[in-house]
């Protein structure tokens, strides 16, 4: 068979969407990937295998029986919850959204335990940030704040930020500083000029001090010994000068930041911090999102509904609760009563707890590939794998929006399709 | 066919004011010539209504990334602002920054029916088109920002005027294209490069680092591209120094820089100010006006202040910087790589605020000391001096004296020193409504088809019932009809159609210079295929011809 090789292909695995991949297509099947790191390869080349059977209540069927089935289980219930998203196209968050509403549901996506609280903190404070490639132009020094990209965003410093080499930073890694804050040395703070490693739970003290340094505030009771967040004030000092005194600066944030102690008042303090530095010079912060498209559900969720996650349409229109309306809460209090699960999988993810809310309720499951969850899931729905064998948008951890193309076939439906199809049995099951 | 019977049709255009007409569109969704024959259709009864082509807002922020992330940062904007699903309508919140389909509805609940997103980054463009596939009803287009992106000021430092002029057309041409934008969009020429630069406010004449390039020459450079390319708009420029005391030299300057090139200057209101001798905000309104009652090719909209809450949001970078350091209010920046940038920062504007009294007054002078009302058009700047929604009100204002001067009362008692409104008796007719909220910023436009009822038109028509209290009137029309179908019923959206997205193709291609390419591969942090918004996101275009 011929070989087909596909350029710019965008890579699905994390929330840096490189789009430079080149994928060598083989009998409908990726049999090789170039410009790619190991996450993305494993994911291009496995993406499409391992489907699951369509089932219902474990028996094989039909995708009209399960399609049937899924809106039967949902037009019936009461407080039915759909969630996820993090893992498929705009395009079929923006029906899951509509799906949510005509249920009169909650709806949440994965955010609601990774970047979450970052997207709190921006309701309270906002977010000064930047596109990547403005890193990659300007950067004259880059922090990595709780964020380990060498193994969570692998081509992140070689794309954006470290090593990249642009317009005013033409020799890359020489013509930048690079600081790393994290509770243990990592593959990434190995490469950093400056290493600060901090006790864990002290986020919100470090970026409080570091705040009164650029404010030139007193700190009478401190003196350059002390330990703050157990590193000397003096080397906190240091990171202070080397961002006045620098031309550009972005500050990536992980969820060593938004989930430690202190969660959305972490970045809160932190965007602050990256607010005030603004007086002297440019200083950015971004969130290292993790899911490739997470990032599009919040883009979504907050256009159609306002709110960017925890959501409930039990009124008819949407209301905002994190705590209240997210799903780990709703789940382990027992307040849902049905659950449609897209491009996720809660079984590996969530508390034991919430999964076990999950098993005890009618769930439906789509997913591309076999998951803990499609296990015992009471519907599953195998589906195209999206930037494989389906098209559609995602949002990029800067908010730049980026179109994944179809290149080969697939036998199932995508995520799209079959929640425009439940969607339909669902409101002709409301008709009647 | 559809028969809109017994109202007063009001199409300056046609130099209708009012006189008793019938309105016919046919099954294409045009407004047709009525029919000889006795053919079978349905008749609206429009007694008691000014029907007009339905309204044509020609700068709003609806959709693309600083619009969504104002909503996400403002979750109080919505909680009191809802509306919930219906079997024909989706569920909606917000007031100051709508969602999707709430903005959809509002817009046509109030009888309009174009609306143009005014501020996109070439490299989010995808975002607004996809977001816009959710704003049902209206049409809509997009501009494209470009006064301060990079490729074009390097062509600009060209010495060569022939190949500068040449290049320049390219790139504007395929800026266009890749964005499927409808106009050139120009925000602080020079400033935003020069925030990314941590430097200071840029004069028309300061070079911007790196390029050497000044504001006056970006300006300059594309409004003559835009004349070579014979777009339908001219440029759309934000000017430099918003809401600065004493900017209105440089308004003056820039029209008079631009005397004879294609452009439309946006938000005025925000650009003339002058400066009492303590250095604080003076209307300059009159300054303005008189040059723009010399120069009838001159068009503005007006951007005109609302008390009330607002939420500013503008490619101003540095403005928007400023604005949070002298209100301490949260705060979204995003520099776009290349091309702009871009800021956020909620408000809320009060009458016993010396300068929101101030500026309430200057954009209402704007109004009524500009003569010809084909040279104005009725904004808010959405929603950076108040919600699109404000707009009744604001006609009221316009339309009623009385009314005008009780609202003066509540302004802080000292505005009288630093503006002329008081003094002003001019009251606006309909025939002056209709044209500054569908005529003027049709024509201003270039959309031969729209803010007019002469067969052909889009069967896009509003009917107000007419009445005392103006603001009620247009509230709620009785009536609004997008391509000949009802929408709207006393000011409530029935349905959820799709609107149309408008487009240009200059012909001057969609291929990006060599040298350019090569530039965009280096600097660019996405690979130039995957840069230009795919057909996907344009269900259904509507291509407007260039001159």
């Amino acid at each position: 068979m011929p070989v087909t090789i596909h350029k710019d292909i965008v890579c699905t695995f994390c929330g840096a969407l490189c789009d430079d991949l080149e994928m060598h297509v083989e009998n409908n099947k990726v049999i090789d990937v170039k410009n790619v790191c190991g996450i993305g390869r494993n994911k291009a080349l496995h993406g499409d295998n391992d489907k699951p059977e369509c089932r219902v209540y474990g028996e094989r069927a039909t995708l009209e029986e399960a399609y049937d089935a899924s809106a039967r289980m949902l037009a019936q219930a009461r407080s039915p919850l759909v969630y996820g998203f993090s893992s498929t196209v705009a395009e079929a968050n923006r029906v899951g959204v509509e799906l949510a509403e005509i249920l009169r549901g909650g709806l949440d996506n994965c955010s609601s335990y990774c970047h979450g609280p970052g997207v709190l903190a921006r309701q309270h404070v906002g977010l000064p940030t930047c596109t990547l490639g403005e890193a990659k132009n300007r950067a004259d020094l880059v922090v990595f704040w709780g964020a380990n990209p060498m193994e969570s965003h692998m081509r992140h410093f070689s794309r954006y930020s470290v090593q990249a080499k642009g317009m005013y930073t033409p020799l890359g890694r020489k013509d930048r500083k690079m600081a790393v804050v994290d509770v243990r040395p990592t593959p990434s703070s190995k490469n950093a000029d400056l290493f600060f490693q901090v006790t864990p739970g002290s986020d919100y003290e470090i970026a409080t001090v570091l705040r009164a340094l650029v404010l030139e505030m007193p700190l009478p009771t401190l003196t350059d010994d002390s330990l703050v967040g157990g590193v000397p004030l003096a080397r906190w000092r240091e990171l202070v000068e080397l961002i006045k005194q620098c031309k550009y600066c972005v500050v990536f944030f992980g969820i060593g930041l938004t989930q430690s102690q202190g969660k959305d008042l972490n970045v809160e303090q932190l965007i602050r911090l990256v607010s005030d530095c603004n007086r002297y010079t440019r200083v950015y912060a971004m969130p290292m999102r993790g899911h490739a498209n997470v990032n599009g559900n919040n883009q979504v969720f907050v256009w159609q509904t306002g709110y960017p996650l925890a959501i409930s349409f039990n009124r008819g229109y949407p209301r905002f609760n994190p705590g209240e309306f997210s799903v780990i809460d709703m789940l382990n209090r027992g307040d849902v009563d049905a659950a449609i699960i897209v491009a996720t999988d809660p079984a590996a993810h969530l508390p034991y707890t919430a999964v076990d809310a999950l098993k005890k309720i009618p769930t439906i499951v789509l997913d591309p590939v076999n998951s803990l969850t499609t296990e015992w899931a009471n519907v599953v729905i195998p589906v195209a794998t999206s930037g494989l064998s389906a098209a559609g948008t995602y949002y990029r951890m800067d908010n730049v929006p980026i179109r994944l193309r179809k290149i080969i076939d697939c036998e199932w439906p995508t995520d799209l399709e079959v929640l425009q199809n439940i969607k339909e049995r669902v409101l002709n099951a409301k008709d009647h | 066919m559809l028969k809109i019977i017994n109202g007063g049709v009001y199409d300056p255009l046609q130099g209708l004011s009012g006189q008793a007409g019938t309105i016919c569109v046919g099954d294409d969704g045009k407004i047709c010539d009525p029919p000889s024959d006795a053919a079978p259709c349905d008749i609206v009864d429009a007694s008691g209504c000014a029907v007009m082509a339905g309204g044509v807002d020609i700068h709003s922020h609806i959709a693309g990334t600083k619009v969504n992330s104002a909503r996400s940062m403002c979750p109080e904007d919505h909680y009191d602002h809802f509306k919930p699903h219906t079997d024909t309508t989706r569920a909606g919140t917000g007031f100051t920054v709508p969602t999707s389909f709430y903005t959809g509805y509002e817009y046509a609940g109030q009888g309009y029916t174009t609306v143009f997103e005014a501020a996109v980054p070439p490299l989010e463009a995808r975002h607004a088109h996809e977001e816009l596939l959710d704003v049902p009803i209206i049409d809509t287009g997009t501009y494209t920002l470009m006064g301060n992106n990079y490729m074009i000021m390097q062509i600009l430092a060209e010495q060569d005027p022939v190949s500068r002029k040449e290049r320049l057309r390219d790139l504007v041409s395929w800026l266009l294209t890749t964005t499927k934008g409808y106009a050139v969009k120009v925000v602080n020429p020079g400033g935003v490069e020069s925030w990314k630069w941590a430097q200071g406010i840029q004069d028309l004449d300061t070079p911007v680092p790196p390029f050497g390039v000044t504001p006056r020459q970006i300006m300059t450079g594309l409004a003559e591209t835009i004349r070579g390319l014979g777009l339908p708009h001219g440029m759309h420029l934000h000017c430099n120094h918003l809401g600065e005391a004493g900017n209105y030299i440089t308004t003056l300057e820039t029209m008079r820089a631009l005397d004879g090139l294609p452009f439309h200057l946006t938000h005025l209101q925000f650009h003339a100010y002058g400066q009492s001798k303590k250095g604080t905000l003076k209307s300059a309104a009159s300054e303005l006006a008189d040059y723009i009652n010399g120069h009838p090719n001159v068009t503005f909209d007006v951007g005109q202040m609302v008390f009330g809450p607002a939420t500013t949001m503008t490619a101003d970078a540095p403005m928007q910087y400023r604005l949070h350091v002298v209100t301490g209010h949260k705060w979204i920046n995003n520099d776009v790589e290349m091309e702009s940038g871009a800021g956020v920062v909620p408000l809320q504007y009060k009458p016993k605020s010396l300068v929101n009294a101030i500026q309430w007054c200057v954009g209402l002078e704007l109004l009524l000391l500009v003569k010809n009302a084909w040279q104005i058009i009725l904004t808010t700047d959405h929603p950076n001096a108040g919600p699109f929604s404000a707009y009744p009100q604001i006609i009221r204002l316009l339309m009623d004296r009385d009314y005008r001067a009780s609202q003066m009362e509540a302004l802080n008692p000292r505005v009288g020193k630093y503006t002329v409104l008081a003094q002003l008796a001019r009251e606006y007719t309909l025939e002056e409504i209709a044209i500054i909220t569908r005529s003027a910023p049709a024509k201003t436009l270039g959309l031969p088809q729209r803010g007019n009822l002469r067969a052909g038109s889009c069967g896009d028509i509003a009917a107000y019932r007419i009445q005392e209290d103006k603001e009620r009137m247009f509230r709620e029309p009785a009536y609004v009809f997008k391509d000949g179908a009802l929408v709207v019923r006393d000011g409530k959206a029935i349905k959820s159609p799709q609107g149309r997205r408008l487009l240009v193709e200059p012909d001057c291609g969609a291929v990006l210079p060599d040298d350019l390419v090569d530039e965009f591969h280096r600097y660019y942090s996405i690979t130039l295929a995957n840069f230009p918004v795919q057909e996907e996101y344009i269900p259904r275009p509507e291509v407007i011809a260039c001159k």
